[in-house]
């Protein structure tokens, strides 16, 4: 299998700001990588590179074996990129929008004209296709974003936060149809910033922050890096806190948190539902009131928090 | 071959833009509404005051008018490229194996219809408030002509500066106060000789007094009771108006290429 894109030591900086700050990444032909950050993160800047519209201070990239500095105008034939903001013209209907990417994708009319009525027809906008993109949902304009990004059935797909901004049915939906795309056998690179997109989507996640792929792998990959199971407990008050912690001390593979206010305890534990079983039998046995009890695989928010220091989302450093 | 493409590619975006002028009618309607008033307070309320020598005010004003509604038109260049900018449609141009020029040669030729649209309707106005062309067609045409390509080459100073700012909001109210003083400090109202000193170097130097004084000479709005005057591309208006257009040309097409290169939304 070759690669449909590889990156090496990327740098861009913006002034003093540095956007991207030696990126190395690789996705192999026909999967989809997940690029993982907060916002500011470097996200977009990486992927600007990758569809030529930025050019790197450092570093090399190529996509679809085309270098981005030198073979840009045959790179971007086999390219599709759609941007978070759903690049597509209000004034010009659904057809005509995908019509036009198609002439300048150098389709010729007929085949333009052909192109834009298939992928109406599989984003399902075919009742709005003659209507002005003015009156289409959120929803509606971000499939008609994706489906411009395929006219030219593209070998490497950018999606740039395909999904931000969208309320969650429409996200579902969205969901179905990127998975429904590169069934196909497309490589897709997907930016993210929420970590449920990334678990649900990508083959293979790369989190980024600061301009640096400072994690890879799989997302099971990613969350036995941030460590094992964890058994949480709620319970009502400090004392009970207290006797909780001494009682569940042995179980623990590695330090206990405790929210003194929440009256909230995580265990690190191995072993499964016997060692949340063996637990619960040890709270009643200390006749300690349990108001929550669950064990829980690390989260990639947990796996953004060890390796950052930050919570993935809701930040906006931009 | 490369060429053609280029071309094609350029109707195709320059297509995108004229159906924006369809959809949107209240754009054209309000783009001339602006000259139609100035046209008005002109003819009425100014121009009983405003003594031109051998003629009625209004015969003289309309060249003036032409002249500022087409570079107010030839803004709508900067105005569309910076909204494509912020709505992320330049990215997707960018991305797409399209000619590198064709945006912006669509933009600037899809202006260049708006304002030929435009100055039709100017013209009705001025025949209908008493303005009369006593020339012949033929020059009558230059005059258009050379309004519009003055028009054209000024639509490329304003793709340089609005995808330079990449905000509509900014360029519009930078525009308006760039263009305010170069229409006004002109002779495009008054006559350029009545002006205090200063006012009067820069009037008689400005482009668009050139470009003015072209479209009024080739309307045959002008009398032998006007002071001739004094200054170069004031004898010679018209080959100072096609020089003005080359120069413009030479400076803001690399520029505006330059910018559009590098132009990513926020």
């Amino acid at each position: 299998m070759t690669d449909a894109i590889v990156a090496e030591g990327l740098v861009k900086r913006y002034g003093s700001v540095v956007a991207l700050n030696g990126l190395d990444l690789t996705v192999p032909e026909g999967t989809i990588m997940g690029l993982l950050g907060p916002n500011g993160a470097g996200k977009t800047t990486a992927v600007r590179v990758f569809t030529t519209l930025l050019e790197p201070d450092e570093g090399s990239a190529r996509v679809a074996g085309l270098d981005v500095r030198t073979q840009a105008d045959a790179l971007r034939t086999s390219i599709g990129l759609s941007g978070q903001y759903a690049a597509v013209d209000d004034n010009l209907t659904g057809f005509e929008n995908l019509d036009m990417v198609g002439r300048l994708y150098h389709l010729g009319r007929a085949r333009s004209r052909e192109r834009a009525r298939e992928l109406l027809e599989r984003f399902d906008l075919v009742d709005a296709a003659d209507r002005p993109v003015k009156g289409y949902s959120g929803g509606m304009r971000r499939r008609l974003d994706l489906a411009g990004a395929l006219v030219a059935k593209p070998s490497v797909l950018f999606l740039d936060e395909p999904t931000t901004g969208l309320d969650p049915r429409s996200r579902l939906g969205m969901w179905d149809v990127i998975e429904e795309l590169v069934k196909g056998g497309t490589t897709l690179l997907l930016t993210t910033q929420y970590l449920e997109e990334a678990d649900r989507l990508a083959d293979q996640i790369a989190v980024i922050d600061h301009g640096k792929v400072i994690a890879e792998g799989t997302a099971d990959q990613l969350k036995d890096q941030v460590g094992g199971e964890r058994l949480e407990l709620s319970v009502a008050t400090s004392a009970e806190l207290t006797t909780a912690k001494s009682a569940l001390a042995d179980l623990a593979v590695g330090p206990m948190e405790s929210d003194e206010r929440q009256h909230h305890l995580t265990v690190p534990v191995a072993g499964g539902s016997a060692v949340l079983m063996e637990a619960i039998r040890r709270m009643d046995a200390e006749s300690v009131k349990v108001l929550d009890v669950g064990l829980r695989r690390p989260t990639l928010d947990d796996v953004f928090l060890t390796l950052t220091g930050h919570h993935a989302e809701g930040e906006d450093e931009k | 071959m490369k060429l053609l493409q280029a071309l094609a590619d350029g109707s195709v975006v320059a297509k995108r833009n004229l159906i924006k002028i369809k959809r949107v009618p209240d754009l054209l309607v309000f783009s001339t509404a602006a000259p139609i008033m100035f046209v008005l307070l002109f003819a009425y309320v100014f121009g009983g005051s405003i003594e031109i020598p051998g003629m009625d005010y209004r015969e003289f004003l309309m060249a003036g008018i032409f002249a500022q509604t087409v570079l107010f038109g030839a803004t709508i260049t900067g105005s569309g490229l910076a909204e494509d900018i912020t709505k992320g449609i330049i990215d997707r141009f960018r991305s797409l194996p399209m000619a590198r020029s064709a945006v912006l040669v669509g933009r600037t030729t899809s202006d260049l219809v708006n304002n030929a649209l435009v100055i039709v309707i100017m013209m009705i106005t001025g025949l209908i408030v008493g303005w009369r062309i006593h020339s012949s067609p033929l020059e009558a045409l230059a005059a258009v002509g050379i309004l519009l390509l003055f028009a054209y080459a000024f639509s490329w100073a304003m793709a340089w500066i609005g995808l330079l700012v990449r905000s509509p909001e900014v360029f519009n109210n930078a525009s308006f106060i760039f263009i305010f003083p170069i229409t006004y400090i002109a002779n495009t109202f008054v006559q350029s000789e009545k002006l205090p000193s200063v006012l009067r170097h820069i009037a008689e130097w400005n482009p668009v007094s050139a470009v003015t004084l072209a479209a009024r000479e080739l309307f045959g709005n002008t009398s032998p009771l006007q002071t001739p005057p004094d200054v170069w591309p004031l004898q010679h208006p018209v080959l100072a108006s096609l020089g003005w257009v080359v120069i413009f040309l030479l400076i803001f097409v690399p520029l505006a290429n330059y910018q559009y290169k590098r132009a990513v939304a926020r």
